[in-house]
């Protein structure tokens, strides 16, 4: 089982090759949106990249109160 | 596209019916082979109903409802993403008569907690993860609806005395209770989650009328297929995406999950003729067109431009679907090749956009409504197509300009028999909204002597995002009490600066610090921590430091209009006010 630092490292990690921003500019606790610069749609296509990396679904509102990525490992964790 | 009057001929009649209970199980019976819902998840189709399958899945929840005492004019609330049951359930309710409160399920739990109690539901359908966190919060203490189903809950949740919709089992046949005209229908809230709540009561005639005059422009018949993107309890999807293709025979189909790269695929999958398109969603498919045809090698690309060029010539006088389709093939055999037209209102859309797509043989049908005015005033009828306007008034609607300018631009005013009853317990808000039958709409607009509606942006304190959602400032004040400051308040800033745009609206906090009190990186970390607890589209983007106290009336309320006009004058916009 991946712990939680672990998931947050390959979060960060997908999340600068597919928006293509320097890894170590992103952190943990960063509200995405802001860090990114992206819009809801966008972010709903990350999910999809993390859905194929980690081998799990992710339904849609499990992104709907979520900012930041340390909460979205937290939901990803429940889920493998 | 032409009035297909065979279309016209086969729908169910909405004028010869007294409530949307009657007139869907008319559809129910006419039109019971036919499909009416496809359910898709990413790859996977869930089901496939007919329209019989649908009564048969719909009757035993009216019966259930029913034997809880759940019936004529009680009110149930639906909270769901778009889906089969979303529908169903929809229409248990409508049979027994009840009356509908369909709620945002993007809003958050203790928003929903607070409209529940505002609508004073007596019944709630929702999905487990929304019921989880209502009763996760501090205000489900106060949740009082007697009966409540939830969906796909896992077998060890604890449900908090809800009842499984998967375990719903009926004896018998529930009775079926008819409404009339100006019975209420649905309660549908167009804002005031945190602050005054605006529960738009609809009646059955506002849907019927609406249904009557969308389908004349824009029919729809068995074999139709529209795509349900935009949430169902918004007056756009309930509309468009239940009672418009269901009286007509046609079929719905519904996503469970909303990413970009899986409507694109549905588009061709299931050969989607019709779908309602927010601006921010068509701003994403026009990203990744642009994003293919620049792939093109050069040569390719030059011949696509010149068979963009070519169809846009072809097409200057009105659009022809079957031309464009051949010329520019491989473009929409990428939406499926039988779509007709893409809907889009609720917000601003930028006219080069429009363009674009019309270019492409893609029709956009650019409209304007509120949920107020019963969803759709104004729609563009593509005869000819008009990039830079909202459309002509639907059959049925009469639209004026009030108290114009010298520009002939003035407040937008409505009167249809689609204009809602009036605001829930709110005789005030009411009286201030709908005056001698004329709903007074806070938007400033202008015909041209085409008789198309152009709009210049709003004297509403208010914005419209791009995903078409309504913030009021006072709905996101609460997320900022306890700053320290003396004291604040929150606008719209094209409220205290009009623009004569619909674009870029954005909300601000103007602030009077204390009494010798600097303005600190401190403060302005707490404001962006605050900021970042709202969804981010409710988020504010600018603040302006006040230096006088704020005029307030007897009973200590801001004055918002006076403080508006004083910020007005003596500043401008650009010096005053800062980017967060």
């Amino acid at each position: 089982m991946q712990t939680s630092e672990e998931i947050i490292g390959e979060i960060l990690n997908l999340a600068a090759a597919h928006f293509n921003v320097s890894r170590g500019e992103l952190s943990a606790n960063d509200d995405f949106f802001k860090k990114l610069g992206i819009d809801s749609l966008q972010a709903l296509e990350m999910l999809t990249r993390l859905e194929n990396h980690f081998k799990i679904e992710l339904p849609d509102y499990e992104l709907q109160d979520v900012r930041d990525f340390r909460t979205l490992a937290e939901r990803i964790k429940a889920r493998l | 596209m032409p009035l297909n009057s065979t279309a016209q001929l086969a729908m169910v009649d909405p004028s010869k019916h007294q409530s949307l209970g009657s007139a869907l199980s008319e559809a129910l019976d006419k039109f019971s082979n036919e499909t009416c819902l496809i359910e898709a998840d990413r790859e996977r189709e869930n089901h496939r109903l007919s329209f019989r399958q649908f009564g048969e899945g719909s009757l035993p929840l009216a019966k259930f409802l029913q034997d809880r005492g759940i019936g004529s004019d009680s009110r149930t609330a639906i909270v769901m993403t778009n889906q089969s049951r979303w529908l169903m359930a929809a229409y248990a309710i409508f049979y027994t008569g009840g009356v509908l409160i369909p709620l945002d399920y993007k809003l958050t739990a203790t928003e929903h907690l607070a409209l529940l109690a505002h609508s004073k539901s007596e019944a709630l359908i929702t999905e487990y993860h929304l019921w989880r966190a209502m009763t996760e919060t501090d205000r489900f203490r106060e949740f009082s609806a007697g009966t409540v189903l939830v969906t796909d809950a896992p077998k060890s949740a604890d449900l908090h005395g809800a009842l499984r919709w998967e375990d719903v089992k009926a004896d018998g046949q529930p009775v079926y209770t008819p409404r009339q005209r100006k019975d209420w229908a649905c309660i549908v809230y167009s804002s005031g989650t945190g602050g005054r709540p605006k529960g738009c009561v609809m009646t059955h005639e506002n849907y019927l009328e609406q249904c009557a005059a969308l389908t004349s422009l824009f029919p729809f018949w068995p074999g139709v297929r529209y795509l349900s993107i935009l949430p169902t309890n918004h007056a756009i999807d309930f509309m468009v995406g239940f009672i418009g293709p269901f009286l007509c025979g046609a079929t719905v189909v519904h996503l469970r999950t909303l990413r970009p790269e899986f409507v694109r695929q549905a588009f061709s999958k299931y050969q989607i003729t019709y779908v309602t398109l927010v601006p921010l969603i068509l701003k994403n498919l026009l990203t990744g067109l642009e994003k293919r045809f620049d792939e093109l090698p050069p040569f390719k690309r030059f011949v696509f431009n010149r068979l963009v060029a070519l169809n846009r010539a072809l097409t200057k006088k009105g659009p022809n679907t079957t031309l464009s389709r051949k010329l520019l093939k491989q473009v929409h055999a990428g939406f499926g090749g039988q779509l007709q037209t893409i809907f889009t209102g609720g917000a601003f859309s930028d006219p080069a956009m429009l363009q674009y797509f019309y270019d492409l043989g893609i029709l956009v049908s650019n409209g304007y409504g509120l949920t107020e005015a019963g969803t759709a005033v104004t729609l563009n009828d593509l005869k000819p197509f008009r990039a830079d306007t909202v459309g002509k008034p639907l059959p049925g609607m009469e639209v004026k300009v009030i108290y114009p300018d010298s520009d002939e631009i003035g407040q937008v005013a409505v009167r249809s028999k689609t204009v809602m009853s009036h605001y829930l317990d709110d005789p005030e808000l009411t009286s201030q909204t709908i005056i001698d039958g004329w709903l007074i709409t806070g938007d400033l607009g202008r015909f041209d002597s085409e008789g198309h509606l152009q709009l210049f942006g709003r004297i509403k304190n208010m914005i419209v995002t791009e995903e078409g959602k309504n913030v009021y400032p006072e709905d996101i004040e609460k997320t900022f009490e306890g700053l320290p400051v003396k004291d604040f308040c929150v606008f719209a800033a094209n409220y205290i600066w009009p623009e004569r745009s619909m674009a870029g609206e954005k909300l601000i906090i103007v602030w009077q610090l204390h009494e010798g009190q600097e303005l600190t990186g401190a403060l302005l970390e707490e404001l962006a921590e605050r900021n970042k607890t709202l969804l981010n589209f409710k988020r504010i983007s600018g603040y302006l430091t006040w230096p006088e106290e704020f005029p307030r009336t007897a009973s200590m309320k801001i004055k918002r209009q006076v403080l508006a006009e004083e910020i007005r004058q003596r500043l401008t916009r650009q010096s005053a006010l800062k980017d967060l």
